[in-house]
């Protein structure tokens, strides 16, 4: 099976669920659909939706829940 | 009761860690600057006579951590800690743990820290000194009954905010009696979510305000104003544009105002730096207490540029257990200052954050010019945290003269590698109705919507 990584658009801190009381957007397993939301990057105080960018499962994350990552870097790993 | 204090620890970050260890170091302490992963490579740390790891790049987890600060705080030797602005200057916990951990706070007591971050206890506070403050509910609106009759004698346009909000959060506006019943219930369902407390207040709705803020300095007995600043031009509840004095005040209502800023720090006992912030409304040249913070502030050195005292410094004398240095009659303002937040933000896209290494920097100088920054070239602008690069302040004889001045430092300024402010900065320095002082905090917005294409970085 093909897999397909989803990257960070934008430098910052990533996070898996809208807000911290909230469950998570994805979790491994879940079927995603182009333009689905996987999680957020806040970026100088700002939050920026990440949206998958092909269809498939997710098959593990590569970034964690408040991992500071940089633009270009994977974040999720997708089964296609 | 005067404090030993030979070294101070910086619990913050960016520009005013920068300004921290500057006054500091003018008189004669050694500095610990506290720093996250994110920030091993700023200026702060660079200029600090030591600097301390606190943890991860995430600001929960680094500067908003108080056990890790204050014990970094205590294992550095340090006898005082800066708190900065933001993060956990406004924390009554925090002071409360830097006390407890023996080590001097430099601000107010955690109990004034307390009273002035609730907003219904602040607003009773004012009252009580005298303090004139927008119709309302003049505290926490318990039944819908209560809110009812407070909406009657208010009439509308209200604000509906929350008792724990604060900076511009938690405020709604409603319009009419119908909106004004569905905003209510979502207000403190909001609040309760956002803030902890889902507790209310009401406040008539000033359609054309204007935010003017009183700088104060107090030593637990005695207190000082050095005039006020106004901060109309916000984007976002954000200031963006800074002046002092406020150009469009009448010389009695300034010494009303200032008068009644003094009133209420007294009446606390207020020990430090602080602003009472204020809605000025032009047209009954009426002004309302909106609310004190109680640390140093962004915009504090335009007031430093008409005054010419080093409010930083003062703090820290205070803090050390020093009485004031000057009484009211010394403190006289002369011309008037303008300061401009540089921000690593895209003002053509909506203002997208634009983190990034700084490939090439040219400082403005010469005559009223100051520039207090982070950058330097080869700087990588961390992504984690707001988007102050730096803030461009200029003093000159008067207020069309700092215009000018202004856009003559603007012109002068470079910052290479990434997007900034800047562009904004300058069309407000040739904007006419900047230029005439006719604004409100509602202006700049507007203002933004027909401009973006003009506010291109070049």
């Amino acid at each position: 099976m093909a897999t397909k990584d989803i990257l960070s658009p934008l430098p910052g801190t990533f996070y898996r669920k809208p807000s911290p009381d909230a469950p998570p957007y994805k979790k491994e397993g879940d079927a995603v659909k182009k333009g689905d939301v996987v999680g957020l990057i806040e970026v100088m105080k700002s939050f920026h939706e990440v949206h998958a960018d092909a269809d498939g499962t997710i098959a593990s994350f590569i970034a964690e829940n408040e991992e500071p990552v940089m633009a270009g870097q994977p974040l999720i790993t997708l089964n296609q | 009761m005067t404090r030993n204090v030979k070294t101070l620890f910086i619990a913050n970050r960016g520009e005013i860690a920068v300004r921290i260890i500057r006054a500091a170091k003018e008189i004669g302490l050694k500095t610990v600057q506290a720093h996250s992963l994110a920030d091993m490579e700023s200026l702060a740390v660079k200029l600090a006579d030591e600097a301390v790891n606190i943890g991860p790049p995430a600001a929960s987890k680094s500067y908003l951590n108080v056990e890790s600060v204050v014990a970094a705080a205590v294992a550095s030797g340090a006898d005082a800690v800066h708190p900065g602005y933001g993060f956990l200057a406004e924390n009554a916990r925090f002071a409360e743990a830097v006390e407890a951990a023996g080590l001097v706070f430099v601000g107010p007591t955690p109990h004034q820290i307390r009273m002035m971050g609730d907003k219904v206890s602040a607003l009773e506070a004012a009252i009580a000194a005298g303090v004139p403050t927008a119709p309302g509910s003049r505290g926490r609106i318990e039944t819908p009954d209560e809110a009812a009759k407070v909406v009657e004698r208010t009439g509308f346009p209200v604000m509906i905010k929350a008792s724990a909000g604060g900076g511009g959060r938690g405020i709604r506006v409603a319009n009419s009696r119908d909106e004004f019943d569905r905003l209510m219930p979502q207000a403190s369902a909001e609040a309760l979510a956002a803030f902890g407390d889902g507790g209310l207040y009401i406040e008539k709705f000033v359609a054309s305000a204007r935010h003017v803020e009183v700088q104060v300095l107090g030593d637990g007995h005695d207190v000082v104003h050095f005039f006020e600043r106004e901060c109309s031009l916000q984007r976002r509840r954000q200031k963006v544009w800074e002046e002092a004095p406020a150009a469009m005040l009448p010389p009695d209502v300034r010494a009303r105002l200032c008068q009644s800023a003094v009133d209420l720090a007294k009446a606390v006992q207020y020990r430090g730096a602080g602003t009472i912030e204020y809605l000025y409304d032009e047209s009954s040249r009426e002004y309302y207490f909106l609310e004190m913070n109680t640390r140093i502030q962004v915009e504090h050195p335009v007031t430093e540029m008409i005054t010419g005292f080093d409010l930083v410094r003062e703090m820290i004398r205070i803090a050390m257990g020093e009485r004031l240095r000057m009484r009211q009659s010394d403190i006289v303002m002369r011309g008037h200052a303008v300061e401009c937040r540089i921000n690593a933000e895209d003002p053509a896209k909506g203002f997208f954050p634009a983190p990034g290494t700084i490939d090439s920097l040219s400082v403005p100088g010469g005559a009223g010019v100051r520039f207090d920054t982070i950058l330097y070239q080869g700087y990588t602008v961390p992504p984690f945290y707001d988007s102050l690069l730096g803030k461009l302040i200029v003093w000159d004889e008067n207020r069309e003269a700092a215009l000018d001045r202004m856009k003559r430092a603007l012109n002068e300024l470079s910052i290479g590698g990434l997007k900034t402010t800047k562009p904004l900065h300058l069309a407000l320095a040739a904007d006419p109705d900047v230029r005439a002082a006719r604004f409100d905090t509602q202006f700049l917005e507007a203002w933004l919507e027909h401009r973006a294409t003009m506010l291109e970085n070049h």
